[in-house]
């Protein structure tokens, strides 16, 4: 059975149609990327899966149940605006976890602090922190509470283009050691294929899905290799893009 | 000398006072020597601490309770849209009434004392704070609330854990507003509703034989304590986790 399954899903607010006829399941483990052009509706296909608003029609299912509202099985990570910013880095990565003991507190904390590469800033406030470090801020915030999904919404776009490589690297290295299924929404084809398992390239809207595809190379990816450029390139024509500049 | 540039104008407007007195030779309007006497008399007579204690006690209880109601009001109206859309109106009906004009009424129901002056300045406090505490609460940035939500948080938890903790900054500017209308409205109403205090010292310094130098005296004291009591909450807004709200980043 598959972890996410999106069947039929449209979605209008007022006349304008937004979603049309959404298909699309992810397994277990999988990091899916959503691409397409803005406004084709790919965050409110996020969304929708993470429960924040209701489908016109359709369904979004996980582990067979369909979502109706969020839960803290799966985390949604905003842009890096997200973090807390009258919580120190240990109190935002403790955010979520105010059910727990203070001991396990403790203990989560300390470890998601060191494996998005916080260690030292434990005491940081965020307004101390530049745009990559509240970033990992926000993942290991998500990570703490140990989701099965996490929703990603253009969550380096607001980033530099070096820090962004960086945290392409660093959420890859994480997904692999934590083997989360990730749903990862971006505009960026280069971003789309150094990451996922598969893209799911949408329309412009009403957004609906054009195609799905198999990002058949192993990690670390060459960005240079022919295979990369090829699919990269597929993407580019599929949306109807020449790059060229 | 940097550091006495704060002072200069103090020190030019004391001159002034002092050499206007001299020049116009005014008999009933103290020169800037004769008010510091008073407030020498006045410390001397034991007089000056108790009318100090009175006000500062008044303010505090006014002001409290204020706090105290009016913050979660300000949050529960501005957390339904359908109870602001219900009591802004009266609200804003209400705010612009001065505080001085609820005196009659606070005599009828309170009597003349301490309580009708406290329920004054409850009355002066209360509206910039739940106002300021409504507003705020519209400013918290959907983000946050979004990632109480996720994480599970009850609307109990998410007032305690995201709502407050966000509204702090732009409170405390409301704070300060209110603590400032609070003294201004405490010397009113002592004038009026008690026998004690700050501003029963002037009234009663001019009634009790034109004694304009302790008039002078209680009017420099109010202004003195009116700037320490902006300081101290001027010292909230550099708490570590209300910087945020003040500094870009």
């Amino acid at each position: 059975m598959s972890k996410v399954e999106i069947s039929n899903l449209s979605m209008r607010f007022g006349s304008t149609d937004v979603l049309r006829d959404i298909n699309l399941s992810v397994r277990e483990g999988e990091f899916v990327c959503i691409l397409g052009p803005s406004g084709c509706g790919k965050s409110t296909l996020l969304n929708i899966v993470g429960g924040f608003i209701q489908p016109s029609a359709g369904t979004a299912s996980i582990d067979g149940v369909p979502v109706t509202r969020p839960d803290p099985r799966r985390i949604f990570v905003f842009q890096e605006r997200g973090v807390f910013p009258w919580l120190t880095v240990d109190e935002n990565v403790a955010f979520g976890l105010f059910r727990l003991s203070e001991a396990e507190k403790r203990d989560r904390v300390t470890r998601y602090v060191q494996l998005v590469g916080l260690a030292g800033f434990e005491n940081a406030y965020p307004r101390e922190l530049s745009g990559g470090m509240k970033q990992r801020l926000e993942v290991a915030r998500a990570l703490a509470v140990n989701p099965d999904v996490l929703y990603l919404d253009e969550p380096f776009g607001a980033l530099d283009s070096i820090t962004r490589l960086q945290m392409r690297r660093e959420l890859l290295r994480i997904w692999q050691a934590e083997k989360k299924t990730i749903l990862f929404v971006t505009h960026d084809i280069e971003e789309s294929v150094q990451l996922a398992d598969r893209v799911v390239i949408m329309s412009a809207r009403p957004g609906r899905i054009r195609r799905i595809l198999d990002i058949d190379i192993a990690h670390p990816r060459d960005l240079s290799a022919p295979r990369y450029i090829q699919l990269r390139d597929i993407i580019f024509s599929e949306i109807g893009l020449a790059h060229q500049v | 000398m940097r550091r006495l540039t704060p002072f200069l104008g103090l020190f030019v407007f004391i001159a002034a006072w002092d050499l206007a007195v001299r020049l116009t030779g005014a008999p009933l309007v103290p020169s800037p020597w004769e008010a510091f006497r008073g407030i020498g008399e006045l410390t001397a007579r034991g007089l000056l601490v108790k009318y100090v204690v009175a006000s500062l006690f008044r303010v505090t209880w006014g002001y409290l309770l204020a706090l105290v109601f009016a913050v979660p009001f300000g949050i529960a109206v501005g957390m339904s849209p359908r109870a602001q859309a219900t009591i802004n109106p009266l609200l804003q009906v209400l705010r612009p009434i001065s505080p001085l004009a609820w005196i009659p009424i606070a005599i009828l129901w309170f009597g003349v004392g301490d309580f009708s002056a406290v329920f004054l300045i409850f009355l002066a406090s209360f509206f910039p704070l739940a106002v300021t505490a409504m507003h705020a609460v519209h400013d918290v940035d959907p983000v946050h609330l979004r990632a109480g939500e996720n994480f599970g948080m009850s609307r109990g938890e998410l007032i305690a854990h995201v709502v407050l903790p966000a509204i702090v900054p732009q409170l405390i500017v409301g704070m300060r507003i209110a603590l400032g209308i609070a003294w201004l409205v405490v010397v009113a109403a002592e004038m009026i509703a008690v026998s004690s205090g700050l501003g029963f010292l002037i009234v009663d310094a001019r009634n009790a034989g034109n004694r304009y130098d302790l008039v002078v005296a209680g009017m420099v004291m109010i202004g003195v304590i009116g700037i320490v009591l902006d300081l101290a909450m001027r010292r909230l807004e550099k708490l570590d986790f209300v910087r945020w709200g003040y500094v870009e980043g």
